[in-house]
């Protein structure tokens, strides 16, 4: 059996006094789809900050194919083929949707231009709006700031960002959230060819039919700790919001 | 901070249609909309309304080519300045310390061609080269607080200058020095070229090229998405502080060059007279349509906004108003151009 692409162990990380993650561990198989779970403020998001470069963790061990890495910035992860889709975006609202992006991978101008600093435009533009089309993310102006974008526009352009760089695994923060049914189905379908492609998929929300409709796995965290891991095909609804919330582990060891 | 704003619980963008069906873009938007979205625009528009109208009241004096070498040679100085505070700005920041690191360079760069001998011929180069590099230096200063120990940019800038310019003072003894090589004055303080001056040839180019860096390259666009989302260019892998430290060196650099165009011009230091060029310049910028906020801004408005107040000034003391007036137009411009900003920002909803 081949390592996991990517493997968690045993991260801590605090803010003060408040421990988001103590100790938690998670792995990822190549063209999975795994589903990160947990009520608000179980650690999710810092989880997945801290697998993506954006965080330095308080301690634990994180493995690539296996070997040990130290993630110091978000482009060491990116090296390893891993995007994500922040639960806040982080896109520069002020640049339209092209600039966001290739921002920090900008195509730069043929020749003596581009060693001066300048970019390659017509190529970013014509490679971002294939990026979209094929994506099927419709973006109502390809020249306008981020900001004037609605948030559900605004969201797609992040996710498009994070799935036309990912080479080998996707966080994706909760980019379901307050999506209506059909807009939910689109995204949902492309975490699926993502993954038919051969690119692993975290994907991070609170609705749990969505988590069951489109995981292999299920990651439960509570209170900063991995609780439980299910198998997708054989797990009900009320079961993991046992687990999210406690109460199946206490009947457990009743 | 937490995550859990209501940005990050917005709906989604891929939509259920097929990918190809281009579908409407929505409503032209109106022109209320667009002329928010392209406040330097607006800024030159009032610029030529103004000029028009002085044209109109007094074409001869107006046009006079004295009267508008004089605009040329003042805008000149200050738009230097001003380069430097758009890039600034654009990140989200202020530098106050401007107006003080030009004096301080001015007086380093006096003191070091005097010493070796303001009639040799290599005395305008070492002056150039000692004005920049001090100047740089408080750049580096500036840069390094504000990137590494994220203090505010207002008060680290508020405190170099305090301390740039009681550093001139001390270099200088207090007094105005004398001994600007000749050459240098004659040159370029009141050279001309074809009746142009060349300070004002020297300040179009500079601002040429730093709009071409601003507006068409990496530097540039990082220099937005910096003001506009600095957590989020982190993640995208810029080196957002490296980043910083340069943009601050690059407005220290340009008050060090209008430090040496002061020298030339006036043939001596001037430690009095700029004590108001930082907010000259912050003004110029901001009615140029740079959001105070970081993100937007373009160096065509700073231009525009840099002329504003120089013409002003000109016209009004041309049609016999008191140049007082001056003031208090630009006072108002200024606080329709901050409203226009915050009115921007909300409907971006940011
Ligand atoms: N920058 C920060 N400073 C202080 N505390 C933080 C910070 N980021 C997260 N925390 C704390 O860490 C804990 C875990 O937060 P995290 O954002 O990872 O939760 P989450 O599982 O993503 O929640 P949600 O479902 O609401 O997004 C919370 O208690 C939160 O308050
Ligand atoms: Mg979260």
């Amino acid at each position: 059996m081949t390592a996991p692409i990517l493997e968690a162990r045993g991260i801590t990380k605090s803010y003060g006094h408040v421990r988001s993650l103590q100790g938690a561990d998670i792995s990822v198989d190549r063209g999975e789809v795994v589903a990160l779970i947990g009520d608000n403020g179980a650690g999710k998001s810092t989880l997945t900050k801290i697998l993506s470069g954006a965080l330095k963790p308080d301690g634990g061990e994180i493995r690539v194919d296996g070997v040990p890495v130290t993630f110091d910035s978000p482009v060491a992860a990116r090296r390893h083929g891993i995007e994500t889709v922040y639960q806040d975006l982080s896109l520069a609202l002020d640049l339209n949707p092209i600039q966001n992006l290739f921002l920090g991978r900008e195509l730069p101008a043929k020749g003596l231009l581009g060693r001066l600093g300048f970019l390659d435009r017509a190529a970013m533009r014509q490679a971002g709006e294939e990026a979209f089309r094929s994506l099927s993310v419709r973006i109502p102006d390809m020249r306008g700031a981020v900001a004037n974008f609605s948030g559900g526009q605004r969201q797609g352009v992040a996710v498009a960002r994070a799935l036309m760089w990912a080479k080998r695994l996707v966080f994706m923060d909760e980019p379901t959230a307050a999506l209506g049914v059909a807009q939910t189905r689109n995204v949902l379908d492309l975490i699926r060819r993502v993954r038919d492609s051969g690119v692993s998929v975290v994907l991070i929300s609170h609705s749990m039919p969505d988590v069951l409709a489109v995981s292999d796995r299920i990651v439960v965290l509570r209170h900063g700790r991995r609780v439980a891991t299910f198998d997708a095909k054989r797990v009900t609804s009320d079961e993991l919001v046992g687990a999210m919330t406690g109460t199946l582990e206490l009947s457990g060891a009743a | 901070m937490t995550e859990a704003t209501s940005a990050a619980k917005a709906p989604i963008a891929p939509e259920t249609s097929a990918p190809g069906t281009a579908g409407p873009s929505g409503p032209p938007p109106g022109l209320g909309a667009r002329i928010l979205a392209r406040p330097e625009l607006m800024i030159f528009g009032s610029l030529v309304i103004i000029v028009a109208i002085f044209i109109a009241m007094n074409p001869t004096a107006f046009l006079s080519p004295i009267n508008l070498r004089n605009i040329a040679v003042e805008a000149s100085m200050m738009i230097i300045l001003a380069v430097g505070m758009t890039y600034v700005i654009i990140t989200g920041g202020i530098d106050l310390s401007v107006g003080a690191i030009l004096v301080f360079s001015s007086v380093c760069s006096l003191l070091a061609m005097r010493w070796v001998g303001s009639d040799t011929a290599i005395a305008p180069v070492v002056g150039l080269a000692v004005s920049l590099g001090s100047a740089a230096v408080w750049g580096v200063v500036n840069g390094l607080f504000i990137a590494r120990t994220k203090l505010n940019p207002l008060i680290v800038t508020l405190a170099t200058m305090g301390i740039a310019m009681g550093a001139a003072r001390l270099l200088s003894g207090g007094v105005d020095l004398t001994g600007v090589p000749k050459v240098l004055i004659d040159e370029v303080g009141i050279g001309r070229v074809h009746g142009v001056p060349v300070l004002v040839i020297i300040a179009a180019v500079f601002a040429i090229v730093a709009g071409v860096v601003l507006h068409r390259t990496r530097f540039g666009l990082y220099t937005y998405a910096i003001g506009s989302n600095e957590q989020g260019a982190r993640r995208a892998g810029l080196s957002v502080d490296r980043h910083l430290v340069m943009v601050y060196v690059i407005s220290a650099v340009c008050a060090g060059l209008a430090g040496y165009f002061s020298l030339s011009r006036f043939a001596s230091t001037t430690i009095a007279g700029h004590g108001t060029d930082n907010l000259k310049a912050i003004t110029a910028v901001v009615l140029g349509g740079t959001s105070l906020f970081g993100g937007s801004g373009t160096l065509f408005g700073t231009t525009a906004g840099v002329f504003i107040p120089v013409v002003l000034a000109a016209g009004l003391v041309i049609i016999g108003l008191p140049s007082f007036w001056q003031e208090v137009a630009v006072g108002i411009v200024l606080l329709i151009a901050i409203l226009l900003d915050q009115m921007r920002r909300k409907s971006g909803s940011r």
